[in-house]
């Protein structure tokens, strides 16, 4: 009795976690086959912290992200199973994966944001930035125009962006491409969302400007008090901006962890690899002679050797494993359960103990 | 090498040509462009002298005069008279605001039946299969032969007339209007709208719509065109709006008997027509050439 109880029951979610996804299965249907981009993925974004969610290409980081904002592209794709247990500003706990179309309105863009990785093609070309950022405060505030109007303007001054005033009233080619990722940023926290997701919001912009939307996002991280999902391929903006780190293969978590558990005592292999192929500028200690030491010869950059399996055939066993240096026979027979290997940190390998 | 540009924000903007608003741009072009400006001004003038008609023309339309049937043009008569006397000159102005007043209509017709079709085939995957197969069907009919049966069905008025040719040219603008909506979906801009939790009639009234607004433009110019040559088409058939009232296909249509005697009485209204649709051609043209944004940056 008690067993089937709490079987039916919602899980309660801890107070310091804002959203917790449970074995999230999201598939796409192409050419008869099914493809499993999302299978199987558990997350948990703490309130008011940064989680990184990392991966290669395909490793379905994307589609985790779009399936929070239930924008997968039906009906070619379909979240399948698994609970987003999220919880709202009234205090109730909601089942994002199950949640009616109007009651997701509401949490889009009022909730939940997020900003995309093309600000050049991200913004309407034929509005001003000051219109489309008052689009969505008279969406979810209920604002009239000029109200709406003044909160764009201040949204801008918070971006960063000069003169506001006026540039409020410019469309979207009159300015570059980190200009428009900070109007993106306008735009997704003028309803002061909990939880902001960026897909990988940095990657078409110069270094340079990088660092700033960088700086820009921890800063309002940080002032607003939201949590944000930051998807990446880049373990630099990881260690830049997350608080944990969760990372991704073949649609599934393999480790999670705080950002300094994961580059100090990485439990995964492939975390392990990920991190030794960040490339190195190697400093010499000034009385160090270069030439001599043995082990100062310039590193050749390291590989992950094979590449990610396709999702639609995914080996028996550890996706990983055909990859993996250190698999035995187990690996490839079942897929390891995500266990917690020291507090708050898990990880989906047999021999995390080895590593 | 020029030193690296400080890690601040850029307060100025470079005021290029590409942060000139759209119309600027255009009215650039048309200057640059002296055949699309004569086209203008054609069309223009023969608008107005339609418009102005009964202030401009010194007879009737249809007063008949016996005494002076069948006379070449002269100081009197610009363009002549017919069989029974009357003016042509009167009667091809007269008639210019039907067959310009139909054509426009058409325009309007098509416009609002084709984009209906076509942003609800390009936004909506479910419904394209269909919709995509009855435009296809519609477009398997000859046009004149769609709009003789169309007009047939419905009856010999002019607002027949304009229903079937606003018919027989939707097709073209649901496939244009289709085909940029498949474009537009796809584009984060509208994925990002979605994401804000914008309600999907906002996203396509909104954010698709407004950015169909040049092609719409382009294709109605085309079938403005299509359209004055169809109802004059109609009208020389006899199947278009009844011989009394004066287009410019029923006056070419009762001057076939006396195009030996009296070809002014053709030629005048042909010439009209040739005129209109040549203006609007060029004027469609260069109207895509201006609003198509990989052309900007040229100007």
């Amino acid at each position: 009795m008690a067993m089937a109880e709490a079987a039916a029951e919602p899980a309660a979610i801890a107070d310091e976690t804002l959203l917790q996804i449970e074995g999230l299965r999201t598939h796409f249907r192409k050419d008869g086959a099914v493809v499993r981009s999302v299978d199987g993925v558990d997350l948990r974004i703490p309130r008011g912290r940064t989680l990184a969610v990392v991966g290669e290409s395909g490793s379905g980081k994307s589609v985790t992200s779009l399936s929070i904002m239930r924008l997968i592209p039906e009906p070619a794709g379909r979240i399948v199973g698994g609970r987003m247990l999220y919880r709202d500003r009234t205090g109730r706990l909601l089942d994002l994966a199950r949640l009616p179309v109007s009651e997701m309105r509401r949490i889009r863009g009022g909730e939940i944001s997020m900003i995309f990785q093309e600000p050049m093609t991200s913004l309407n070309p034929v509005f001003t930035v000051g219109d489309q950022i008052a689009e969505a405060v008279a969406l979810h505030a209920g604002k009239d125009r000029a109200e709406a109007r003044r909160v764009a303007v201040e949204m801008l001054r918070l971006v960063e962006i000069p003169a506001a005033e006026r540039r409020v009233d410019e469309y979207p080619h009159q300015m570059s491409g980190g200009m428009r990722q900070r109007v993106m940023i306008a735009l997704a926290l003028s309803c002061r969302p909990s939880l902001l997701i960026a897909d990988e919001p940095t990657t078409a912009l110069d270094v340079t400007i990088q660092a700033q939307i960088l700086d820009l996002m921890r800063r309002l991280q940080r002032e607003i008090g939201m949590s944000m999902l930051f998807v990446t391929h880049n373990l630099g903006v990881v260690a830049e901006i997350a608080h944990e780190v969760a990372v991704m293969y073949a649609g599934r978590v393999v480790e999670q962890a705080g950002v300094e558990a994961i580059f100090a005592h990485p439990r995964h292999p492939y975390t392990e690899g990920l991190i030794a192929c960040i490339p190195r500028l190697r400093r010499h200690a000034p009385g160090q002679q270069r030439d001599r030491e043995p082990g100062g010869r310039r590193h050749r950059l390291v590989a992950i050797p094979g590449s990610i399996p396709s999702p639609a055939a995914l080996p028996p066993g550890c996706a990983f494993a055909p990859r993996c240096s250190r698999a035995v026979d187990a690996c490839r027979l079942e897929i390891p359960d995500l266990v917690e290997v020291a507090p708050g940190h898990r990880s989906r390998c047999l021999r995390w103990r080895d590593l | 090498m020029t030193a690296v540009h400080p890690a601040g924000i850029p307060d100025e903007l470079p005021e290029g040509p590409a942060a000139r608003p759209r119309w600027a741009v255009a009215a650039r072009h048309l200057w640059r462009n002296k055949l699309l400006l004569l086209a203008v001004i054609v069309l223009l003038a023969v608008v107005a002298l339609a418009a102005l008609a009964p202030l401009v023309a010194e007879y009737g339309p249809n007063a008949m005069r016996i005494s002076r049937r069948l006379q070449a043009p002269s100081a009197a008569h610009f363009f002549g008279t017919d069989e029974f006397g009357r003016d042509i000159f009167s009667r091809v102005i007269h008639g210019g605001r039907i067959s310009l007043a139909a054509g426009g209509l058409t325009v309007l017709v098509a416009c609002a039946g084709g984009v209906l079709l076509g942003v609800l085939s390009g936004y909506f995957a479910a419904l394209d299969g269909i919709l995509v197969k009855v435009v296809d069907s519609m477009m398997a009919f000859p046009d004149i032969l769609l709009a003789i049966a169309l007009v047939a069905v419905l009856g010999p008025t002019l607002s027949n007339v304009v229903v079937a040719l606003g018919i027989v040219y939707m097709p073209r603008v649901a496939r244009v209007v289709r085909a940029s909506t498949l474009v537009l979906r796809e584009l984060p801009f509208v994925e990002a709208a979605r994401a804000l939790g914008v309600p999907t009639h906002r996203i396509l009234r909104r954010h698709i719509l407004r950015n169909l607004a040049s092609p719409i433009t382009v294709q109605g110019t085309f079938i403005f065109a299509y359209a004055i040559l169809a109802e004059a088409g109609l009208s020389f058939l006899g199947v278009g709006v009844s011989s009394e009232t004066p287009t410019w296909g029923t006056i070419i249509n009762a001057g076939q008997q006396y195009a030996r005697q009296a070809p002014w009485i053709m030629l005048f209204p042909g010439l009209a027509i040739v005129l209109s649709v040549f203006s609007l051609q060029i004027i469609g043209d260069a109207l895509r050439d201006a609003l198509d944004p990989k052309l900007q940056k040229e100007v």
